[in-house]
């Protein structure tokens, strides 16, 4: 069984089953690291990637649901050489201990900023409150966010 | 190869910083024949540390590996720094068997001063050796000349590159640490934020762990482990498995159970399927976790008094009068507690012509190759382990097991490389946790000091690492056909101490007793979790000074400092308290207040004292810690930012423990087996943290990592008495704890 799908603006077409979850799809036939297997189970938001904009886990999203769908993932914004201004927040501010959460954090902070250009530190940890950190870098996160919405905001 | 004879001349501008390197540090002296700094010690080869390439960088070697703290990139600083290469030409290779030196355990905040200090001595030493080669090749005076990025100048202007003299000059040789390291004041890149080379390709999907690895031909593997501890495996549909889609093999050695497949989610259907099927002899019912710390308590213990100071008591005063004292006693517990890295443990191994290799995140891959390698019945030398970053670990998780899960899948599929990461629940219910402990403390006051104190720790082991010695600290070999035994338990000795860890205090009594209980049976997997028993004693010995001020009528800013001599640690309470604001006896009340914490952590490293505010909501029993304010010194700084990070990431780390964490059970077993059972501190949750460094460089470089866990919970336990007039010794700080403590 093959399942077709757009990532990053590309058509791709993989041998899984519909029911594979997204996230093993971007992974392993992909080879896209960016999302991570934290739990399987949509709790941590290690593996968030945009689904039309939209955060999700793709842990729990079967890959046969987006055949019309766009998926973005980290890679999907930018690269080393040309960092996405939130990819380069998050560096300027060593927003990062072991950074196993930092896709999460920063996929789910891209829709934030969508919907909210200019948000509040307040807002920002709101925002932030279903990804889960555990070397405790979360007011770098959340200083790197406000930091790229403010390069946003004047680019 | 010639080995070149180092002129004094060469060195005589570095005179007084000898002298200066002597006066830091005795422990460093020079001698022939002297023990050599740091890990130079155990690894005395040169090249061991660092090699020169033709094209004038640096390859340096470590045994210490990067899990998150940034400790590769200090340690390149500090080879850049005395090698006098800009940092982007200094390459770090760590962790390797085959390649690295071996450093043991990558553990207890210690990369810096061990390893970070054979680079310093090999590098000056390297260095010298360079220039000694350019002062032949060019004829000048060693002295003459002068260094810029690996480019040596004599003074009528010809250079020479490190690239052109790396052929001609012999690191296969011991170190002498003859060759005084750079003086501080010299420095350019230590003591600088310079960002880490891991962070960039962290957050641009680039390949940074072994979750990452896709070699060619790979599959996936996955475990099946048993309902609870030391169940036996009777049965299980093995065909029925192999015949789902993808399985290439089933894999059952005793009750080891695993799959490999060709894509992850099949071999994930597999272990599901495996599960189902699977009839176990269960192993023995866990202790009724509402009386875990009464049963503890009840279990045979090794004691060992770790301190005891018996000056004459104050029984009178010269008259002859009777001082009037004052006895208080309190008992604290802590809970089991999970490591909970947020990426379960994973490894990749292939087992190719008898001979195994093995990707992994372990903290030791020296002392884990060994007991792989005894699992498996093989020679060491025929298994290479290579670090390869995984998710945090704070200490010792699921990391070590899954590597050996991984070589015996692999060894099933000669050839064919296998990745195998623990799902969820595997790593939330057999990973070891940090044991769970009680503390009974008891002092005598007069005239508003302590005069007497006693303190006695009961715990478990903090660590059951595959380094010790004796049996196969490795969870598949326990199951295994030809089964293992796991290495009989013990303490780590003081002065870092393990379960004691922090257990003497750094104040001055004029008597005090101090004694370990190290209990032997295990009713749960431990091991080390970041900072072992301190964070428990911190609290406990912090809990108890902020009563004692109390009962003293004691500022407990002004209560620590007139116990304590340690001018550095007067240095970070004073800090702490002016950053924070601090008021000599200001009230806390209608829920909210602060508190302080203060630890030397293993009373041989950093020095930390944490403020923290505290919001108690008296309905809904929850705690918030909305601020905390920390002043830490680390010695000499390698990498501000770095340190800032990392007493940060321990401060929040710590608030999380403190008023969430436990891990569930029943005598069925683990029920903490998924976020929702094991909750952490989320974002909104988390405190604003100010970080004060207070940088010492002529002090040796003190590790960082685990400094700060312990203060934290100490200045929260003391906000929390401070705003509500009750104290709780019993962690965590649950809703339920507090309701009941708030009545």
């Amino acid at each position: 069984m093959t399942i077709s799908l757009k990532v990053n603006g590309a058509i791709h077409s993989v041998p899984a089953e519909p029911d594979t979850p997204l996230l093993y799809v971007l992974r392993n036939d992909l080879a896209l690291n960016g999302a991570k297997f934290g739990c399987g189970l949509g709790q941590c938001g290690a593996c968030t990637v945009l689904i039309d904009g939209e955060p999700v886990r793709s842990c729990v999203t079967p890959t046969g649901m987006l055949t019309d769908s766009e998926v973005t993932t980290i890679e999907g914004l930018g690269t080393i050489e040309k960092p996405h201004p939130l990819q380069q927040a998050f560096v300027d501010e060593q927003a990062a201990q072991c950074g196993y959460c930092i896709n999460g954090m920063l996929m789910t902070a891209k829709a934030l900023l969508a919907q909210t250009p200019h948000p509040t530190d307040a807002q920002v940890r709101a925002g932030l409150a279903l990804n889960l950190c555990r070397c405790g870098t979360h007011n770098r996160i959340v200083r790197a966010v406000l930091r790229a919405a403010d390069v946003m905001g004047r680019s | 190869m010639n080995a070149p004879i180092l002129s004094r001349r060469a060195f005589t501008a570095g005179a007084g910083a000898i002298v200066l390197a002597f006066s830091l540090d005795p422990k460093h002296a020079l001698a022939e024949g002297a023990k050599l700094p740091g890990d130079l010690q155990e690894n005395r080869r040169l090249d061991a540390w660092i090699r020169i390439d033709a094209d004038g960088s640096a390859t340096v070697f470590t045994g210490k590996v990067e899990l998150g703290q940034g400790i590769v990139t200090a340690l390149a600083q500090i080879a850049a720094e005395e090698l006098d290469l800009p940092l982007a030409r200094v390459h770090v290779i760590s962790g390797d068997t085959a390649r690295a030196p071996n450093e043991g355990v990558t553990a207890g905040s210690q990369s810096v001063e061990y390893s970070g200090t054979a680079l310093r001595f090999a590098g000056a030493e390297v260095r010298a050796i360079l220039l000694d080669a350019a002062a032949k090749k060019l004829a000048v005076a060693p002295d003459t000349l002068t260094v810029s990025a690996g480019t040596i100048s004599a003074a009528d202007g010809r250079q020479v590159t490190y690239g052109e003299l790396a052929a001609a000059i012999d690191l296969e040789r011991d170190a002498t640490a003859k060759f005084p390291p750079k003086p501080a004041q010299t420095h350019t890149i230590v003591g600088t934020s310079v960002k880490r080379f891991d962070i960039p390709r962290k957050v641009t999907g680039g390949a940074a762990y072994v979750q990452d690895m896709r070699p060619a031909g790979m599959l996936h593997g996955r475990v099946v482990r048993p309902p609870r501890y030391g169940s036996r495996l009777d049965s299980v549909d093995d065909a029925a498995a192999k015949a789902m889609p993808g399985v290439v093999a089933v894999v059952r050695d005793g009750s080891f159970l695993g799959v490999v497949a060709a894509r992850e989610e099949q071999a994930i259907a597999a272990r599901a399927a495996l599960i189902k099927s699977a009839k176990w002899t269960l192993g023995p019912p866990l202790p009724d976790p509402a009386k875990i710390h009464e049963y503890l308590l009840s279990l045979p213990t090794e004691d060992n008094v770790i301190s005891e100071n018996r000056a004459p008591a104050l029984a009178s005063t010269p008259s002859g009068a009777q001082v009037s004292t004052q006895i208080l006693e309190a008992t604290y517990r802590r809970p089991y507690m999970s490591h909970a890295s947020i990426g379960p443990s994973c490894s990749l191994a292939v087992f190719t012509d008898g001979k195994l290799t093995v990707w992994t995140h372990s903290q030791g891959v020296f002392p884990n190759r060994a007991k792989v390698a005894e699992a498996l019945g093989m020679n060491v030398a025929d298994v290479r382990e290579i670090h390869t970053e995984g998710s945090g670990c704070y200490g010792h998780n699921g990391a070590d097991d899954v590597a050996l899960d991984a070589a015996l899948l692999a060894r099933a599929v000669p050839g064919r490389p296998v990745r195998v990461q623990w799902m969820r629940d595997d790593e939330f219910g057999w990973e070891p946790y940090g044991a769970a402990m009680v503390m009974k403390a008891k002092a005598t006051l007069s005239a508003g000091r302590i005069v007497d104190w006693s303190y006695d720790v009961w715990s478990n082991t903090h660590s059951t690492r595959p380094t010790e010695p004796g049996g196969v600290n490795l969870l598949a070999s326990w199951y295994l056909a030809d089964a293992k035994k796991p290495a009989p338990p013990r303490n780590i000795p003081q002065p870092a101490g393990g379960g004691d860890r922090n257990a003497i205090p750094l104040y001055d009594f004029p008597r005090q007793r101090v004694v370990n209980h190290l209990i032997k049976e295990m009713p749960l997997r431990v091991s080390a979790l970041r900072t072992l028993g301190a964070y428990a004693n911190v609290f406990a010995l912090e809990s108890f000074m902020d009563e004692l001020a109390l009962a003293a009528g004691a500022d407990p800013v002004a209560f620590r400092l007139a116990h304590l001599t340690d001018p550095r640690a007067h240095a970070v309470i004073a800090a702490a308290a002016k950053s924070a604001g601090w008021r000599p006896g200001e009230q806390g009340g209608e829920g909210r207040g602060r508190g302080i914490g203060f630890a030397k952590y293993k009373n041989l490293a950093s020095y930390v004292a944490v403020i923290a505010e505290i919001e108690v909501d008296h309905t809904s029993g929850m705690v918030r810690v909305p601020r905390a304010f920390a002043a830490v010194d680390s010695g000499q700084i390698i990498n501000p930012d770095g340190l800032a990070n990392q007493v940060e990431g321990g401060i929040v780390q710590s608030t999380s423990w403190t008023l969430k964490e436990e891990v569930r059970f029943t005598p069925d077993g683990i029920v903490s087996r998924d976020w929702e059972s094991y909750p952490i501190l989320t974002m909104p949750e988390v405190p604003h943290v100010e970080v004060e460094l207070i940088g010492r460089p002529s002090e040796r470089p003190l590790g960082a990592g685990e400094c700060s866990q312990g203060p934290m919970v100490a200045a929260i336990a003391n906000a929390f008495a401070h705003a509500t007039g009750r104290r709780l010794r019993e962690l965590p700080l649950t809703p339920a704890r507090v309701k009941a403590a708030l009545g």
